[in-house]
């Protein structure tokens, strides 16, 4: 069971969870904030809006194409 | 190094599968990459809360069996630099890979239409809903209304109460006779995941539609249009979805014809010399339709016209399974005007509806807003905005996704090691 770190927080999730996934079960769900302001969730669930791009290690990605990996550092504020 | 491929397939759903394990036989040096981190598509996905049906599983082994197969995972395709070579990227590494034929399996995608409320999270795609459950998200005891339109509302509503989903509507825009009509229809086509069709679920709704999605920060509640009168629900999520879109657009950057909003194919699945598309890309019509067109293309790409030949009768099956389909979940053209002027058609720059009007062209509307030019490359609004004004989006320019820079300037063109 890989431990992340959402935002800060820890949280263990089941094997093959997906971030997008992750970020529901310890939080709001939000991935990022929109150009005006407003707090976003992902939409299409397949690659395909962007909605969920959050920073994974350092890197831009989309959170319901990664699967959550022990160590993983994820943000969803700038 | 560069990659070279014999027969390159992009889209590792029923189609790519059915097209690499029918062209494998060849002894091809066959490559099939797929953005998603395990092969299956749209309609088999793994997760935490979701086993793949045998028939999956058994693909999957049978392509692990070829070694003149090689599947590259979580690999999207940024862009197309020169004659048969594509610039792809997975999660290190950028490359280049060289093909000698090309399949596209790219599926479909969800047609998203912008309704006030929609950018509220808890508001997500139908299938989007159920993605997202098989990838770990948790509904128990949430309730859940489900909207759009076609049967994707069904698989998804159960997968969400086998989840735990406490489920308040299933709303079809459809009416009773359209669908009605299909279900009589849907003993012709046996063993199709479809038989579970039922009407009778006691959530189901026809001719019902939404209208708005209601919270401040974020769902609270949903407004529906339900056969003449308006009901309130509240509700934790509410999905979405009004059908599928074939996923076109690596096709008309590589110069594919489209037929109508889909890849345009011939009876061979080429669409042109040494290029072919095959499953929803070249339109909707479930995985039996995808496998049996994933495996012309594949057999006809290497040359083997005979097999293709072979499967035409069973292709021809599920065509009208596919025409039928179509016929019922027609959407209604009040669903044209479920936006008011400040509702957000372009989720990723924020362009409202109202900023859309007065022009008569995609172009222009896009110069002008800069509607369709954020991250999705116009994926989700393209698609509405076609819906709703009828404009057709042009091919996209590369980069087709984001990308790294690195990526873009092919510093380190290894393939990952197998
Ligand atoms: C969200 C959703 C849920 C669905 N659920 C069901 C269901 O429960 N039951 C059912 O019978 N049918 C379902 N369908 C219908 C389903 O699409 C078909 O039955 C079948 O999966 C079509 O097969 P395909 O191979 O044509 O395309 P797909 O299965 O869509 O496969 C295409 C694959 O190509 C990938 N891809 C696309 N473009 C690129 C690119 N540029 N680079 C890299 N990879 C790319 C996609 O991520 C995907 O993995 C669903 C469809 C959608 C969109
Ligand atoms: S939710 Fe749409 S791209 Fe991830």
């Amino acid at each position: 069971m890989p431990e992340l770190m959402l935002d800060g927080h820890a949280l263990r999730v089941a094997e093959g969870t997906s971030v997008a996934a992750a970020l529901a079960l310890g939080g709001d769900g939000c991935t990022r904030t929109s150009v005006s302001g407003r707090r976003r969730a992902p939409l299409c669930g397949m690659g395909i809006c962007q909605e969920c791009r959050v920073t994974i290690d350092g890197r831009r990605r989309l959170a319901c194409q990664t699967l959550c990996r022990d160590g993983m550092q994820v943000e969803t504020r700038p | 190094m560069n990659e070279y491929a014999d027969l390159l397939i992009v889209g590792a759903g029923p189609a790519g599968m059915a097209a690499a394990l029918a062209a494998a036989p060849s002894g091809a040096r066959i490559v099939m990459l797929d953005d998603n981190p395990l092969a299956g598509g749209q309609i088999w996905r793994d997760g935490p809360q979701a086993s793949v049906p045998v028939q999956a599983r058994q693909l999957r082994e049978r392509l692990q069996s070829h070694r003149n197969i090689r599947h590259h995972p979580g690999t999207r395709v940024i862009a197309n630099p020169g004659p048969k070579q594509l610039l792809v990227e997975d999660d290190e590494h950028g490359w280049l890979i060289s093909y000698d034929k090309l399949i596209l399996c790219t599926g479909a995608r969800e047609l998203l239409l912008p309704f006030p409320g929609w950018t509220l999270p808890g508001v997500t795609g139908a299938g989007g809903l159920q993605a997202l459950i098989k990838a770990g998200l948790s509904v128990q005891d949430q309730r859940v209304v489900i909207a759009g339109s076609g049967p994707l509302l069904l698989a998804s509503a159960a997968t969400a109460k086998k989840h735990g989903a406490n489920m308040q509507c299933i709303a079809e825009q459809a009416s009773l006779k359209a669908v009605a009509g299909f279900a009589t229809q849907l003993p012709r086509w046996p063993n199709k995941l479809l038989q579970s069709f039922t009407l009778f679920d006691r959530h189901y709704r026809t001719g019902t539609h939404v209208l708005a999605a209601l919270g401040s920060d974020r769902l609270e509640a949903v407004r529906l249009h339900q056969q003449g009168k308006i009901v309130e629900l509240a509700c934790d999520r509410l999905a979405c979805g009004f059908g599928l879109i074939p996923n076109v657009q690596l096709g008309q950057a590589l110069g594919y014809a489209l037929e109508g909003q889909a890849l345009a194919v011939d009876a061979w699945q080429a669409s042109r010399v040494d290029h072919y598309a095959a499953g929803e890309c070249t339109g909707f019509g479930g995985s039996e339709l995808a496998l049996v067109e994933g495996a012309i293309a594949g057999h006809a790409a290497v040359g083997d016209f005979e097999a293709a030949r072979q499967l035409w009768p069973r292709r021809a099956r599920w065509q009208g399974f596919a025409k039928a389909l179509n016929r019922a979940f027609a959407l209604d053209p009040r669903l044209k005007s479920l936006a008011r002027p400040d509702t957000l058609v372009c989720r990723c720059e924020d362009v409202p509806h109202g900023a859309l009007a007065g022009h008569t062209n995609w172009r222009s509307a896009k110069l002008a807003s800069r509607c369709g030019m954020g991250a999705c490359q116009g994926r989700v609004c393209g698609g509405a905005v076609q819906h709703l004004f009828g404009w057709q989006p042009s091919a996209p320019r590369p980069p087709f996704c984001p990308a790294r820079i690195e990526t873009l300037m092919s510093l380190d063109d290894t393939p990952p090691a197998p």
